[in-house]
Protein backbone atom coordinates (compact mmCIF):
# COMPACT_ATOMS: atom_id res chain seq x y z
CA UNK A 1 0.00 0.00 0.00
CA UNK A 2 1.86 3.10 -1.41
CA UNK A 3 0.77 6.29 0.44
CA UNK A 4 1.82 9.61 -1.56
CA UNK A 5 2.89 12.83 -0.17
CA UNK A 6 -1.02 14.40 -0.96
CA UNK A 7 -2.12 11.82 1.23
CA UNK A 8 0.20 12.78 4.20
CA UNK A 9 -0.53 16.21 3.31
CA UNK A 10 -4.18 15.76 3.44
CA UNK A 11 -4.35 13.79 6.40
CA UNK A 12 -1.86 15.96 8.66
CA UNK A 13 -4.84 18.66 7.40
CA UNK A 14 -7.28 16.52 8.89
CA UNK A 15 -5.02 16.00 12.22
CA UNK A 16 -4.31 19.28 12.51
CA UNK A 17 -0.52 18.44 12.53
CA UNK A 18 1.89 20.51 10.93
CA UNK A 19 4.74 18.65 8.99
CA UNK A 20 8.18 19.62 8.09
CA UNK A 21 8.75 18.11 4.28
CA UNK A 22 11.33 15.90 5.85
CA UNK A 23 8.58 14.95 8.19
CA UNK A 24 6.09 13.84 5.65
CA UNK A 25 8.45 12.35 3.54
CA UNK A 26 9.89 9.96 6.39
CA UNK A 27 5.91 9.24 7.45
CA UNK A 28 4.64 8.65 4.08
CA UNK A 29 7.39 5.65 4.23
CA UNK A 30 6.70 4.72 7.43
CA UNK A 31 2.87 4.78 6.82
CA UNK A 32 3.31 2.52 3.72
CA UNK A 33 5.58 0.14 5.87
CA UNK A 34 3.00 -0.55 8.47
CA UNK A 35 -0.26 -0.43 5.84
CA UNK A 36 1.73 -2.88 3.69
CA UNK A 37 2.11 -5.26 6.73
CA UNK A 38 -1.68 -4.28 7.97
CA UNK A 39 -2.75 -5.64 4.53
CA UNK A 40 -3.14 -9.56 5.60
CA UNK A 41 -6.17 -8.32 7.50
CA UNK A 42 -7.72 -8.02 4.01
CA UNK A 43 -7.26 -11.34 3.18
CA UNK A 44 -9.55 -12.54 5.68
CA UNK A 45 -13.02 -13.53 4.91
CA UNK A 46 -15.29 -11.66 7.73
CA UNK A 47 -18.46 -11.67 6.20
CA UNK A 48 -21.21 -12.12 8.39
CA UNK A 49 -18.51 -11.31 11.36
CA UNK A 50 -20.34 -8.39 13.50
CA UNK A 51 -17.00 -5.71 14.49
CA UNK A 52 -16.06 -5.34 18.25
CA UNK A 53 -15.67 -2.01 19.14
CA UNK A 54 -15.62 -2.47 22.52
CA UNK A 55 -14.48 -5.84 24.68
CA UNK A 56 -16.91 -5.75 27.39
CA UNK A 57 -20.69 -5.99 26.66
CA UNK A 58 -22.03 -2.93 27.99
CA UNK A 59 -25.15 -0.71 26.69
CA UNK A 60 -26.15 2.31 28.37
CA UNK A 61 -24.65 2.35 32.07
CA UNK A 62 -26.29 4.64 34.31
CA UNK A 63 -26.17 6.24 37.41
CA UNK A 64 -27.86 8.41 39.68
CA UNK A 65 -27.98 12.29 38.89
CA UNK A 66 -26.55 13.47 41.82
CA UNK A 67 -25.76 16.96 42.37
CA UNK A 68 -22.26 17.01 43.18
CA UNK A 69 -19.51 19.99 43.62
CA UNK A 70 -17.64 20.83 40.75
CA UNK A 71 -13.93 22.33 40.26
CA UNK A 72 -13.21 25.20 41.00
CA UNK A 73 -13.05 27.90 38.34
CA UNK A 74 -9.14 28.81 39.18
CA UNK A 75 -8.74 25.23 38.97
CA UNK A 76 -9.72 24.88 35.87
CA UNK A 77 -7.76 27.53 34.17
CA UNK A 78 -5.03 27.14 35.96
CA UNK A 79 -3.24 24.65 33.44
CA UNK A 80 -3.69 27.57 30.53
CA UNK A 81 -1.46 28.71 28.42
CA UNK A 82 -3.27 31.78 28.56
CA UNK A 83 -5.90 32.68 30.26
CA UNK A 84 -7.85 36.18 31.26
CA UNK A 85 -9.74 36.16 34.94
CA UNK A 86 -11.90 32.81 34.42
CA UNK A 87 -11.57 32.75 30.19
CA UNK A 88 -9.15 30.90 27.84
CA UNK A 89 -7.38 32.98 25.59
CA UNK A 90 -7.53 31.83 22.32
CA UNK A 91 -5.83 33.70 18.97
CA UNK A 92 -8.42 34.96 16.14
CA UNK A 93 -10.71 32.81 15.15
CA UNK A 94 -12.45 34.24 12.39
CA UNK B 1 19.48 -2.02 58.62
CA UNK B 2 17.90 0.86 56.30
CA UNK B 3 20.31 -0.50 53.54
CA UNK B 4 18.97 -3.70 53.22
CA UNK B 5 15.33 -2.81 52.64
CA UNK B 6 15.24 -1.84 48.78
CA UNK B 7 14.69 -5.27 47.45
CA UNK B 8 12.39 -6.38 50.53
CA UNK B 9 9.06 -7.23 48.95
CA UNK B 10 6.34 -4.13 49.67
CA UNK B 11 4.34 -7.16 52.05
CA UNK B 12 7.45 -7.57 54.26
CA UNK B 13 7.73 -3.72 54.29
CA UNK B 14 4.16 -3.21 55.11
CA UNK B 15 4.83 -5.65 57.74
CA UNK B 16 8.10 -4.18 59.36
CA UNK B 17 6.19 -0.83 59.79
CA UNK B 18 3.06 -2.13 61.19
CA UNK B 19 5.17 -4.16 63.68
CA UNK B 20 6.73 -0.96 64.16
CA UNK B 21 10.72 -2.37 63.15
CA UNK B 22 10.57 0.38 61.48
CA UNK B 23 9.01 3.65 60.66
CA UNK B 24 7.47 4.89 57.45
CA UNK B 25 9.91 7.48 57.14
CA UNK B 26 12.73 5.13 57.62
CA UNK B 27 11.34 3.11 54.73
CA UNK B 28 10.88 5.85 52.51
CA UNK B 29 14.21 7.29 53.50
CA UNK B 30 15.84 4.01 52.33
CA UNK B 31 14.14 4.28 48.98
CA UNK B 32 15.43 7.76 48.57
CA UNK B 33 18.79 6.69 49.47
CA UNK B 34 18.98 3.86 46.73
CA UNK B 35 17.37 6.04 43.94
CA UNK B 36 19.85 8.65 44.65
CA UNK B 37 22.97 6.05 44.31
CA UNK B 38 21.21 4.20 41.33
CA UNK B 39 19.25 6.67 39.32
CA UNK B 40 21.90 8.07 37.38
CA UNK B 41 22.35 5.22 35.38
CA UNK B 42 18.63 3.96 35.07
CA UNK B 43 16.62 7.18 34.94
CA UNK B 44 13.33 5.37 35.94
CA UNK B 45 11.93 8.78 37.40
CA UNK B 46 10.55 11.71 35.33
CA UNK B 47 9.47 13.70 38.31
CA UNK B 48 10.90 12.28 41.32
CA UNK B 49 8.45 13.58 44.73
CA UNK B 50 10.97 13.05 47.58
CA UNK B 51 9.73 16.03 50.22
CA UNK B 52 6.24 15.22 49.57
CA UNK B 53 7.20 11.63 49.80
CA UNK B 54 8.60 12.29 53.56
CA UNK B 55 6.08 14.57 54.63
CA UNK B 56 3.53 11.76 53.74
CA UNK B 57 5.75 9.14 55.20
CA UNK B 58 6.06 11.30 58.70
CA UNK B 59 2.20 11.82 58.55
CA UNK B 60 1.69 8.19 58.61
CA UNK B 61 3.98 7.47 61.42
CA UNK B 62 2.40 10.26 63.49
CA UNK B 63 -1.20 8.21 63.16
CA UNK B 64 0.98 5.03 63.96
CA UNK B 65 2.27 6.43 66.95
CA UNK B 66 -1.37 7.52 67.98
CA UNK B 67 -2.89 4.32 66.97
CA UNK B 68 -5.08 6.41 64.54
CA UNK B 69 -4.17 3.98 61.09
CA UNK B 70 -6.93 3.45 59.64
CA UNK B 71 -8.33 0.04 58.72
CA UNK B 72 -8.32 0.70 55.26
CA UNK B 73 -4.74 1.85 55.90
CA UNK B 74 -3.89 -1.73 54.76
CA UNK B 75 -0.19 -0.97 53.56
CA UNK B 76 0.57 2.27 55.63
CA UNK B 77 4.05 3.38 54.63
CA UNK B 78 4.85 0.85 51.61
CA UNK B 79 6.47 3.50 49.09
CA UNK B 80 5.01 3.02 45.41
CA UNK B 81 6.31 4.57 42.24
CA UNK B 82 3.42 5.77 40.29
CA UNK B 83 3.67 5.51 36.49
CA UNK B 84 3.49 9.40 34.89
CA UNK B 85 0.26 8.66 32.71
CA UNK B 86 -1.95 8.71 35.82
CA UNK B 87 -3.44 12.29 37.30
CA UNK B 88 -1.96 13.02 40.67
CA UNK B 89 -3.28 15.85 41.96
CA UNK B 90 -0.72 19.19 42.46
CA UNK B 91 2.06 16.89 41.03
CA UNK B 92 3.22 17.43 37.68
CA UNK B 93 1.90 14.63 35.08
CA UNK B 94 3.78 14.91 31.98
CA UNK B 95 2.94 11.64 29.88
CA UNK B 96 6.40 11.47 29.19
CA UNK B 97 5.62 14.59 26.40
CA UNK B 98 6.31 18.17 26.33
CA UNK B 99 3.26 19.05 25.20
CA UNK B 100 2.28 18.11 29.07
CA UNK B 101 5.70 18.93 30.50
CA UNK B 102 4.38 21.17 33.16
CA UNK B 103 0.72 19.83 33.91
CA UNK B 104 -0.35 20.12 36.89
CA UNK B 105 -3.47 17.91 37.70
CA UNK B 106 -6.49 19.42 39.88
CA UNK B 107 -7.56 15.91 40.71
CA UNK B 108 -6.24 12.53 41.30
CA UNK B 109 -7.09 9.33 39.49
CA UNK B 110 -9.05 6.58 41.21
CA UNK B 111 -5.97 4.19 40.99
CA UNK B 112 -4.00 7.11 42.62
CA UNK B 113 -6.73 7.77 45.53
CA UNK B 114 -6.98 4.10 46.30
CA UNK B 115 -3.08 3.12 46.83
CA UNK B 116 -3.13 6.68 48.46
CA UNK B 117 -5.95 5.41 50.99
CA UNK B 118 -3.85 1.94 51.63
CA UNK B 119 -1.33 4.09 53.12
CA UNK B 120 1.18 3.76 50.15
CA UNK B 121 3.53 6.88 49.57
CA UNK B 122 4.44 7.57 46.49
CA UNK B 123 8.04 8.36 45.46
CA UNK B 124 7.71 10.31 42.11
CA UNK B 125 6.39 9.47 38.72
CA UNK B 126 7.84 6.89 36.28
CA UNK B 127 9.37 7.15 33.02
CA UNK B 128 7.49 5.99 30.05
CA UNK B 129 7.20 6.29 26.26
CA UNK B 130 4.88 9.08 25.00
CA UNK B 131 1.56 9.14 25.73
CA UNK B 132 2.49 5.53 26.60
CA UNK B 133 3.13 4.74 22.91
CA UNK B 134 5.90 2.55 22.38
CA UNK B 135 7.85 -1.02 23.67
CA UNK B 136 10.99 0.74 24.64
CA UNK B 137 10.62 3.76 27.51
CA UNK B 138 13.23 5.52 24.01
CA UNK B 139 9.62 7.62 22.96
CA UNK B 140 10.12 9.58 26.33
CA UNK B 141 10.49 13.18 25.67
CA UNK B 142 12.87 13.11 29.25
CA UNK B 143 14.93 10.31 27.56
CA UNK B 144 15.11 7.04 27.78
CA UNK B 145 15.60 4.19 30.52
CA UNK B 146 18.18 1.84 31.05
CA UNK B 147 17.54 -1.75 32.03
CA UNK B 148 18.58 -2.55 35.33
CA UNK B 149 20.33 -6.21 33.70
CA UNK B 150 21.94 -4.48 31.54
CA UNK B 151 22.42 -0.67 30.95
CA UNK B 152 23.01 -0.53 27.44
CA UNK B 153 19.88 -2.15 27.16
CA UNK B 154 15.48 -0.77 27.46
CA UNK B 155 13.80 -1.77 30.10
CA UNK B 156 10.91 -2.45 27.51
CA UNK B 157 7.93 0.07 27.40
CA UNK B 158 5.63 1.96 27.83
CA UNK B 159 5.81 1.23 31.43
CA UNK B 160 9.21 0.80 31.09
CA UNK B 161 10.19 3.16 34.22
CA UNK B 162 8.08 1.58 36.82
CA UNK B 163 9.65 -1.53 35.37
CA UNK B 164 12.94 -0.49 35.92
CA UNK B 165 12.39 1.08 39.27
CA UNK B 166 11.17 -2.21 40.68
CA UNK B 167 14.27 -4.41 39.34
CA UNK B 168 16.59 -1.80 40.54
CA UNK B 169 15.04 -1.70 44.15
CA UNK B 170 13.54 2.27 43.84
CA UNK B 171 10.36 1.07 44.63
CA UNK B 172 8.76 -2.15 45.50
CA UNK B 173 5.39 -1.33 44.15
CA UNK B 174 5.07 0.64 41.02
CA UNK B 175 1.68 1.09 38.96
CA UNK B 176 1.40 0.83 35.23
CA UNK B 177 -1.01 1.24 31.96
CA UNK B 178 -1.48 -1.60 29.80
CA UNK B 179 -3.10 -0.87 26.38
CA UNK B 180 -1.03 -3.97 24.32
CA UNK B 181 1.37 -4.97 26.73
CA UNK B 182 3.09 -1.93 28.23
CA UNK B 183 3.04 -3.29 31.64
CA UNK B 184 3.92 -7.03 30.71
CA UNK B 185 6.26 -6.50 27.99
CA UNK B 186 8.56 -4.09 30.62
CA UNK B 187 7.73 -6.46 33.41
CA UNK B 188 9.20 -9.47 31.37
CA UNK B 189 12.07 -7.39 30.47
CA UNK B 190 13.10 -6.21 34.00
CA UNK B 191 12.60 -9.35 35.93
CA UNK B 192 9.55 -8.68 37.77
CA UNK B 193 5.78 -9.53 37.89
CA UNK B 194 2.95 -7.30 36.04
CA UNK B 195 -0.25 -7.92 35.44
CA UNK B 196 -3.52 -5.90 32.87
CA UNK B 197 -6.36 -6.58 34.78
CA UNK B 198 -9.83 -7.48 32.93
CA UNK B 199 -10.73 -4.92 31.02
CA UNK B 200 -13.39 -2.83 33.15
CA UNK B 201 -12.02 -3.92 36.94
CA UNK B 202 -9.55 -0.85 37.59
CA UNK B 203 -10.98 2.40 36.67
CA UNK B 204 -9.43 4.13 34.69
CA UNK B 205 -10.69 7.51 36.04
CA UNK B 206 -7.57 10.11 35.98
CA UNK B 207 -5.74 7.69 33.67
CA UNK B 208 -5.02 9.84 30.22
CA UNK B 209 -6.34 8.60 27.28
CA UNK B 210 -4.18 6.56 24.80
CA UNK B 211 -6.60 3.88 22.90
CA UNK B 212 -9.64 3.78 25.67
CA UNK B 213 -11.22 0.15 24.54
CA UNK B 214 -7.31 -0.82 25.50
CA UNK B 215 -6.60 0.50 28.27
CA UNK B 216 -6.07 -0.77 31.67
CA UNK B 217 -4.26 0.01 35.03
CA UNK B 218 -2.22 -2.85 36.76
CA UNK B 219 0.55 -3.63 38.95
CA UNK B 220 3.92 -4.33 38.58
CA UNK B 221 5.49 -5.71 41.54
CA UNK B 222 8.98 -8.08 42.58
CA UNK B 223 6.81 -11.16 43.58
CA UNK B 224 3.25 -12.49 42.93
CA UNK B 225 1.98 -12.14 46.48
CA UNK B 226 3.04 -8.17 46.57
CA UNK B 227 0.56 -8.59 43.06
CA UNK B 228 -2.03 -9.90 44.30
CA UNK B 229 -2.17 -7.40 47.23
CA UNK B 230 -1.77 -4.26 45.12
CA UNK B 231 -4.29 -5.47 42.35
CA UNK B 232 -6.61 -5.76 45.75
CA UNK B 233 -6.02 -2.04 46.18
CA UNK B 234 -6.82 -0.37 42.75
CA UNK B 235 -9.46 -3.03 41.53
CA UNK B 236 -13.24 -2.13 42.23
CA UNK B 237 -16.41 -0.51 40.83
CA UNK B 238 -15.76 3.62 40.29
CA UNK B 239 -19.15 5.36 38.86
CA UNK B 240 -16.80 8.08 37.76
CA UNK B 241 -15.76 5.40 34.72
CA UNK B 242 -19.09 4.32 33.02
CA UNK B 243 -16.77 0.88 31.61
CA UNK B 244 -16.15 -0.24 35.16
CA UNK B 245 -17.32 -3.08 36.46
CA UNK B 246 -20.07 -3.84 38.19
CA UNK B 247 -17.99 -6.65 40.99
CA UNK B 248 -18.05 -7.01 44.56
CA UNK B 249 -14.54 -6.36 46.11
CA UNK B 250 -12.44 -9.50 46.04
CA UNK B 251 -9.60 -10.35 48.43
CA UNK B 252 -6.39 -11.73 45.94
CA UNK B 253 -3.99 -11.79 48.88
CA UNK B 254 -6.39 -13.89 51.26
CA UNK B 255 -7.57 -16.33 48.57
CA UNK B 256 -4.10 -16.59 46.80
CA UNK B 257 -3.45 -20.59 46.67
CA UNK B 258 -0.60 -22.70 44.91
CA UNK B 259 -3.01 -25.65 44.94
CA UNK B 260 -3.10 -25.68 40.69
CA UNK B 261 -2.92 -29.67 40.39
CA UNK B 262 -5.81 -30.90 37.96
CA UNK B 263 -6.39 -27.18 36.18
CA UNK B 264 -5.12 -27.34 32.36
CA UNK B 265 -3.26 -24.92 30.19
CA UNK B 266 -3.37 -24.33 26.89
CA UNK B 267 0.27 -23.46 25.23
CA UNK B 268 -0.65 -20.72 22.15
CA UNK B 269 1.04 -21.72 18.84
CA UNK B 270 0.72 -18.85 17.49
CA UNK B 271 3.08 -17.13 19.93
CA UNK B 272 5.33 -19.61 21.04
CA UNK B 273 6.64 -20.74 17.58
CA UNK B 274 7.79 -18.71 14.40
CA UNK B 275 9.67 -15.05 15.50
CA UNK B 276 10.23 -16.14 18.76
CA UNK B 277 13.90 -16.31 19.97
CA UNK B 278 15.42 -19.39 20.35
CA UNK B 279 16.59 -18.33 23.91
CA UNK B 280 13.44 -17.19 25.06
CA UNK B 281 11.71 -20.19 23.50
CA UNK B 282 13.96 -22.75 25.43
CA UNK B 283 13.40 -21.01 29.07
CA UNK B 284 9.83 -20.57 28.12
CA UNK B 285 9.49 -24.62 27.39
CA UNK B 286 11.20 -25.48 31.11
CA UNK B 287 8.67 -23.48 32.70
CA UNK B 288 5.98 -25.52 30.85
CA UNK B 289 7.60 -28.82 32.05
CA UNK B 290 7.77 -26.93 35.35
CA UNK B 291 3.92 -26.43 35.32
CA UNK B 292 3.34 -30.18 34.20
CA UNK B 293 5.19 -30.96 37.14
CA UNK B 294 2.72 -29.16 39.23
CA UNK B 295 0.03 -31.02 38.11
CA UNK B 296 -1.10 -28.79 34.93
CA UNK B 297 -1.91 -30.34 32.33
CA UNK B 298 0.05 -28.45 29.15
CA UNK B 299 -1.17 -29.20 25.59
CA UNK B 300 -0.26 -26.80 22.26
CA UNK B 301 -3.81 -25.18 21.16
CA UNK B 302 -3.99 -23.12 18.15
CA UNK B 303 -5.69 -19.77 17.83
CA UNK B 304 -5.64 -18.42 14.22
CA UNK B 305 -6.92 -15.39 14.37
CA UNK B 306 -3.85 -14.38 16.57
CA UNK B 307 -1.76 -13.77 13.18
CA UNK B 308 -3.80 -10.92 12.59
CA UNK B 309 -3.83 -9.34 15.93
CA UNK B 310 -0.83 -7.72 15.72
CA UNK B 311 -2.15 -5.91 12.37
CA UNK B 312 -5.48 -5.06 13.52
CA UNK B 313 -4.21 -3.43 16.88
CA UNK B 314 -1.77 -1.17 14.96
CA UNK B 315 -5.04 0.25 13.00
CA UNK B 316 -7.34 0.20 16.05
CA UNK B 317 -5.08 1.60 18.88
CA UNK B 318 -4.13 4.18 16.67
CA UNK B 319 -7.44 5.05 15.39
CA UNK B 320 -8.53 5.47 18.87
CA UNK B 321 -5.73 7.61 20.11
CA UNK B 322 -5.80 9.77 16.74
CA UNK B 323 -9.63 10.93 18.39
CA UNK B 324 -8.30 11.33 21.89
CA UNK B 325 -5.06 13.18 21.28
CA UNK B 326 -7.62 15.61 19.69
CA UNK B 327 -7.88 17.44 23.07
CA UNK B 328 -4.35 18.67 23.03
CA UNK B 329 -4.74 21.84 21.20
CA UNK B 330 -2.98 24.44 23.27
CA UNK B 331 -6.17 25.53 24.69
CA UNK B 332 -7.57 24.52 28.12
CA UNK B 333 -4.13 23.21 29.51
CA UNK B 334 -0.22 22.13 28.19
CA UNK B 335 2.12 23.66 26.36
CA UNK B 336 1.09 26.39 23.27
CA UNK B 337 3.41 27.39 20.49
CA UNK B 338 5.52 30.65 20.91
CA UNK B 339 5.17 31.02 17.40
CA UNK B 340 3.67 33.93 15.95
CA UNK B 341 0.44 32.85 14.41
CA UNK B 342 -2.56 34.26 12.08
CA UNK B 343 -5.16 32.47 13.81
CA UNK B 344 -6.17 29.92 15.84
CA UNK B 345 -6.18 27.27 13.41
CA UNK B 346 -2.21 27.84 12.90
CA UNK B 347 -1.98 27.95 16.70
CA UNK B 348 -3.40 23.74 16.67
CA UNK B 349 -0.69 23.24 13.87
CA UNK B 350 2.23 24.68 15.75
CA UNK B 351 1.43 23.62 19.19
CA UNK B 352 0.30 20.00 18.15
CA UNK B 353 4.21 20.13 15.48
CA UNK B 354 6.25 21.33 18.63
CA UNK B 355 4.41 19.60 21.54
CA UNK B 356 4.29 15.57 20.09
CA UNK B 357 6.92 13.57 19.49
CA UNK B 358 7.48 11.43 15.93
CA UNK B 359 5.95 8.28 17.30
CA UNK B 360 3.07 9.87 18.89
CA UNK B 361 2.69 12.41 15.54
CA UNK B 362 3.28 8.77 13.88
CA UNK B 363 0.20 7.41 15.31
CA UNK B 364 -1.61 10.36 15.12
CA UNK B 365 -1.53 10.01 11.37
CA UNK B 366 -2.30 6.50 10.72
CA UNK B 367 -5.17 6.38 13.19
CA UNK B 368 -6.58 9.53 11.40
CA UNK B 369 -5.41 7.73 7.91
CA UNK B 370 -7.44 4.69 9.10
CA UNK B 371 -10.81 6.80 9.76
CA UNK B 372 -10.38 8.93 6.98
CA UNK B 373 -13.28 8.64 4.10
CA UNK B 374 -12.52 5.68 1.61
CA UNK B 375 -9.97 3.89 4.02
CA UNK B 376 -12.04 3.73 6.32
CA UNK B 377 -13.72 -0.08 5.65
CA UNK B 378 -10.76 -1.72 4.30
CA UNK B 379 -9.00 -0.80 7.48
CA UNK B 380 -10.48 0.56 10.40
CA UNK B 381 -13.81 -1.45 10.21
CA UNK B 382 -11.75 -4.89 9.37
CA UNK B 383 -9.48 -4.87 11.85
CA UNK B 384 -12.75 -4.78 14.22
CA UNK B 385 -13.88 -7.87 12.87
CA UNK B 386 -10.79 -9.17 13.56
CA UNK B 387 -11.41 -8.38 17.24
CA UNK B 388 -14.08 -10.37 17.41
CA UNK B 389 -12.83 -13.14 15.55
CA UNK B 390 -9.57 -12.73 18.67
CA UNK B 391 -12.39 -13.15 20.79
CA UNK B 392 -14.16 -15.72 19.65
CA UNK B 393 -11.07 -18.16 19.82
CA UNK B 394 -10.11 -17.36 23.06
CA UNK B 395 -14.01 -17.89 23.61
CA UNK B 396 -13.44 -21.59 22.00
CA UNK B 397 -10.33 -22.04 24.22
CA UNK B 398 -12.00 -21.21 27.58
CA UNK B 399 -14.56 -24.53 26.89
CA UNK B 400 -10.90 -26.80 27.33
CA UNK B 401 -8.88 -24.28 29.03
CA UNK B 402 -9.06 -22.60 32.27
CA UNK B 403 -5.43 -20.51 31.04
CA UNK B 404 -3.48 -19.89 27.78
CA UNK B 405 0.35 -19.60 28.36
CA UNK B 406 3.14 -17.83 26.03
CA UNK B 407 6.18 -16.39 26.60
CA UNK B 408 5.87 -12.32 26.99
CA UNK B 409 7.81 -10.85 24.54
CA UNK B 410 9.69 -12.40 21.45
CA UNK B 411 13.40 -11.66 22.59
CA UNK B 412 14.70 -10.56 25.34
CA UNK B 413 15.72 -6.83 26.20
CA UNK B 414 17.14 -5.45 23.25
CA UNK B 415 20.06 -2.79 22.66
CA UNK B 416 18.57 1.21 23.38
CA UNK B 417 18.51 2.65 19.46
CA UNK B 418 17.89 -0.70 17.71
CA UNK B 419 14.74 0.03 16.94
CA UNK B 420 14.11 3.14 16.63
CA UNK B 421 14.62 4.03 13.19
CA UNK B 422 12.54 0.87 12.21
CA UNK B 423 8.78 1.81 14.01
CA UNK B 424 7.65 -1.83 12.61
CA UNK B 425 10.01 -3.62 13.80
CA UNK B 426 8.97 -1.71 17.44
CA UNK B 427 5.87 -2.72 16.63
CA UNK B 428 6.33 -7.10 16.38
CA UNK B 429 7.86 -6.79 20.10
CA UNK B 430 4.27 -6.09 21.07
CA UNK B 431 3.11 -9.81 19.12
CA UNK B 432 2.84 -11.93 22.41
CA UNK B 433 0.74 -9.51 24.36
CA UNK B 434 -1.79 -7.80 22.27
CA UNK B 435 -4.28 -10.34 21.76
CA UNK B 436 -5.34 -10.14 25.37
CA UNK B 437 -5.94 -6.43 24.99
CA UNK B 438 -8.33 -6.62 21.97
CA UNK B 439 -10.41 -9.36 24.09
CA UNK B 440 -10.39 -7.57 27.44
CA UNK B 441 -9.30 -10.90 29.25
CA UNK B 442 -6.29 -10.60 32.25
CA UNK B 443 -3.20 -12.08 31.98
CA UNK B 444 -0.05 -11.78 34.02
CA UNK B 445 3.83 -11.88 32.66
CA UNK B 446 5.87 -13.38 35.49
CA UNK B 447 9.98 -14.18 35.18
CA UNK B 448 10.91 -17.71 34.05
CA UNK B 449 14.56 -17.96 34.01
CA UNK B 450 17.29 -16.12 32.22
CA UNK B 451 18.86 -16.10 28.90
CA UNK B 452 21.79 -14.52 27.71
CA UNK B 453 22.18 -12.99 31.30
CA UNK B 454 18.93 -11.20 30.47
CA UNK B 455 15.27 -11.94 32.10
CA UNK B 456 12.45 -13.97 29.84
CA UNK B 457 8.56 -13.18 31.11
CA UNK B 458 6.11 -16.05 30.82
CA UNK B 459 2.73 -14.87 30.22
CA UNK B 460 -0.87 -16.64 31.89
CA UNK B 461 -3.67 -15.35 30.48
CA UNK B 462 -7.17 -16.12 31.60
CA UNK B 463 -11.32 -15.71 31.16
CA UNK B 464 -12.63 -12.45 31.76
CA UNK B 465 -12.24 -11.99 35.89
CA UNK B 466 -10.07 -15.18 36.05
CA UNK B 467 -7.30 -12.72 38.03
CA UNK B 468 -7.36 -15.26 41.04
CA UNK B 469 -6.62 -18.52 38.70
CA UNK B 470 -4.10 -16.34 36.97
CA UNK B 471 -2.49 -15.47 40.41
CA UNK B 472 -2.98 -19.02 41.51
CA UNK B 473 -0.87 -20.55 38.80
CA UNK B 474 1.52 -17.66 38.85
CA UNK B 475 2.51 -18.05 42.43
CA UNK B 476 2.56 -21.71 41.82
CA UNK B 477 4.98 -21.25 39.15
CA UNK B 478 7.01 -18.82 40.71
CA UNK B 479 7.49 -20.77 44.08
CA UNK B 480 8.81 -23.98 42.13
CA UNK B 481 11.06 -22.03 39.37
CA UNK B 482 12.49 -20.20 42.28
CA UNK B 483 13.53 -17.53 39.79
CA UNK B 484 15.70 -15.21 42.46
CA UNK B 485 18.44 -13.78 40.86
CA UNK B 486 18.68 -9.82 40.97
CA UNK B 487 20.18 -7.38 38.06
CA UNK B 488 23.87 -6.14 38.52
CA UNK B 489 23.00 -2.87 39.31
CA UNK B 490 21.84 -4.21 42.19
CA UNK B 491 25.38 -4.60 43.65
CA UNK B 492 27.34 -2.79 41.32
CA UNK B 493 29.05 0.32 42.24
CA UNK B 494 29.73 3.47 40.29
CA UNK B 495 29.93 2.66 36.55
CA UNK B 496 34.06 2.11 35.72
Amino acid sequence: MAVSIEDVEHVAKLARLHLTGEEKETIRRQLSDVLEHARVISEVDTSGVPPTSHALPLVNVYREDEARPSLDPDEVVSNAAWAVEHSFKVPRIL
Amino acid sequence: MSADIPYKDALSIAALIREREISALEATEAFLARIEEVEPRVHAYINLAAERARDSAAGIDRMLQKGQALLQHRYAGVPIAIKDVLSTKGFTTTCGSRILENFVPVYDATAVERVSEAGTVMLGKANMDEFAMGSSTENSYFGPTSNPWDLERVPGGSSGGSAAAVAAGEAPWALGSDTGGSIRQPAALCGIVGMKPTYGLVSRYGLVAFASSLDQVGPMTLNVPDCAALLGVIAGHDPRDSTSIQQPPMDYLGSLSSEVRGMKAGVVRELSSEGIEPGVLDSFKRAVEVLEGLGVSCEEVSLPSFSYGLSAYYLIAPAEASSNLARFDGVRYGFRTDAEVDDIWEMYDRTRAEGFGPEVKRRIMLGTYALSAGYYDAYYAQAQKIRTLIVRDYGRAWESYDVLVSPTSPSVAFRLGEKTADPLSMYLSDICTIPVNLAGIPALSLPCGLSEGLPVGFQVMGPPLAEQKLLDIAYALEQALGFDALPPVASAGEVA
